[in-house]
């Protein structure tokens, strides 16, 4: 049986219908193409489907769409004004806080997250805060420096 | 990973849930879904109905009532690592809940699914039983108390009947002159304790061990208590040679839980390293 949703996504509200098994996840990049939220486990561990749910971080994957509606919705589509980068994406790019770019969307969330609660944190909370997010390329080495960057301001 | 078909039903209130539990065989609660996803992922669990109490507001939330802290089942554990009234009144659950697992999983995650899913790897199992917590059980018939350390019967079990909602955990307010401290050997991977060891500590005018309550997560399949080391240290000044000599020769548990991450031995031994430096941090906090 199908469940009328209404999910305000990136700004924009929509409706769908969708089976109570879709995961949040999966309603984002098949029925909404945001494709911008990868999918890497599945189990909630490694937080490349990260999103922000009224606000907060929240891994899509284990989440049903169902559970979304009613909520705000903002993905990494969601990040950027116009044509200007979100600060967090722009120092990531300054700070090489990337290589293959999977787990990127999902630490961007995260990051981003973080600095709503903690404008200035420090390198050890930074880590903390990427606990649930792997990356398995950069050794997050340049991830903490970028967090740092964008927390400066850009500086 | 795809999820098995099911129904999904939404409740607009407690009883309401109720209703919807007791119409559909073989429904499920979910609040967060951090621990039901992942086990229907895997179909360890294959509810045939959903029945999502996630929004149920009157659920969620801390108040202080008299000597004790209300604490709705649906607060997620970043509310309780934030929460003013937990750090002031009963800092050890806001400790306990700031170390389960990651950000994300801890805006999602609820204290009710936390103690519903009994994991022994769980963090705030041990911490209610530390605390000596209570929770009301509302089924048809009304409410019921049941005391955490009555709750917990067995791996992933618990006192809870198929027509139960847990709506709310009291737990006492730690006073003066108490101080409290919860550590965890976390595994590196999942973020769940290997072992988890909660202290709470009472010092009476004198200074010396009122009270004292140990419980640990990791050892078994339902939180231990360890009441020789209590035993031994009620009424000491808690030096650190007592601490250490009543933890090392004390602490022991009949065939306690081994794994491939872990065997029971070695859990054994992080319990005592973990209960040693967790009653010092909890009998200086005491002091202040
Ligand atoms: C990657 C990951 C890492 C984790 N690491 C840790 C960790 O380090 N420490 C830790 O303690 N936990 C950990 N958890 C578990 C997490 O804390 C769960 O969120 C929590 O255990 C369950 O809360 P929930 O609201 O998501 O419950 P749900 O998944 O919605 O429900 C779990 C169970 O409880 C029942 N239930 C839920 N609410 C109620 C209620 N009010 N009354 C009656 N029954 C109810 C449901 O029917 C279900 O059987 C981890 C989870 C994940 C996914
Ligand atoms: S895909 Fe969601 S946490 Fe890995
Ligand atoms: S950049 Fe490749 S996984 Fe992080």
């Amino acid at each position: 049986m199908g469940h009328k949703i209404r999910v305000e996504v990136n700004g924009r509200v929509v409706e769908r219908e969708v089976e109570a098994h879709t995961l949040l996840v999966h309603f984002l990049r098949e029925d909404l193409a945001l494709t911008g939220t990868n999918v890497g486990c599945e189990t909630s561990l490694c937080g490349s489907c990260t999103v922000w749910m009224d606000g907060e971080a929240v891994k899509s994957c284990t989440q049903l769409a169902v559970q979304a509606d009613g909520t705000t919705v903002t993905t990494i589509e969601g990040m950027r004004t116009g044509d200007e980068m979100h600060p967090m994406q722009q120092a990531f790019w300054e700070e090489h806080g990337l290589q293959c770019g999977y787990c990127t969307p999902g630490m961007i969330m995260a990051t981003s997250a973080l600095l709503k609660h903690n404008s200035n944190p420090s390198e050890g909370e930074i880590r903390e805060a990427l606990k649930g997010n792997v990356c398995r390329c950069t050794g997050y080495h340049n991830i903490v420096k970028a967090v740092q960057r964008a927390a400066q301001g850009g500086s | 990973m795809f999820l098995n078909p099911f129904e999904y039903h939404r409740a607009g209130s407690p009883q309401e849930a109720l209703d919807l539990l007791n119409r559909h065989e073989g429904a499920k609660l979910i609040a967060g879904g951090h621990s039901l996803l992942p086990l229907m992922k895997q179909q360890l669990a294959q509810p045939t109905a959903l029945i999502d109490i996630g929004r149920l507001a009157e659920l969620s939330g801390v108040e202080k009532q008299g000597d004790s802290l209300r604490i709705g089942a649906l607060t997620c554990h970043a509310e309780l690592a934030s929460s003013g009234m937990l750090a002031t009144h009963c800092p050890i659950l806001a400790e306990a809940a700031a170390k389960v697992a990651d950000p994300q999983v801890r805006n999602k995650g609820t204290l009710g699914g936390n103690i519903a899913h009994a994991d022994p790897a769980s963090d705030l199992p041990a911490v209610l039983v530390a605390t000596g917590a209570t929770l009301d059980l509302m089924s048809p018939q009304g409410v019921r108390q049941v005391r955490a350390v009555d709750f917990f019967v067995g791996l992933l079990e618990t006192d809870l009947a198929e027509n139960e909602l847990i709506t709310a955990i009291h737990v006492p307010v730690l006073g003066q002159g108490s101080g409290s401290c919860y550590l965890k050997a976390e595994h590196p991977a999942s973020g769940y304790a290997v072992c988890g060891a909660a202290v709470v500590v009472e010092l009476g005018a004198d200074g010396n061990a009122a009270a004292i309550r140990l419980s640990f997560n990791g050892l078994a399949t339902t939180p231990v208590q360890c009441f020789p080391v209590v035993g031994a240290l009620t009424g000491t000044d808690l030096a650190d040679e007592a601490i250490d000599t009543a933890v090392n020769s004390l602490l022991s548990v009949e065939d306690p839980l081994g794994d491939i991450y872990a065997s029971g031995e070695y859990r054994v031994q992080l319990a005592k390293v973990y209960c040693r430096r967790a009653l010092k941090i909890a009998r200086d906090r005491a002091r202040g």
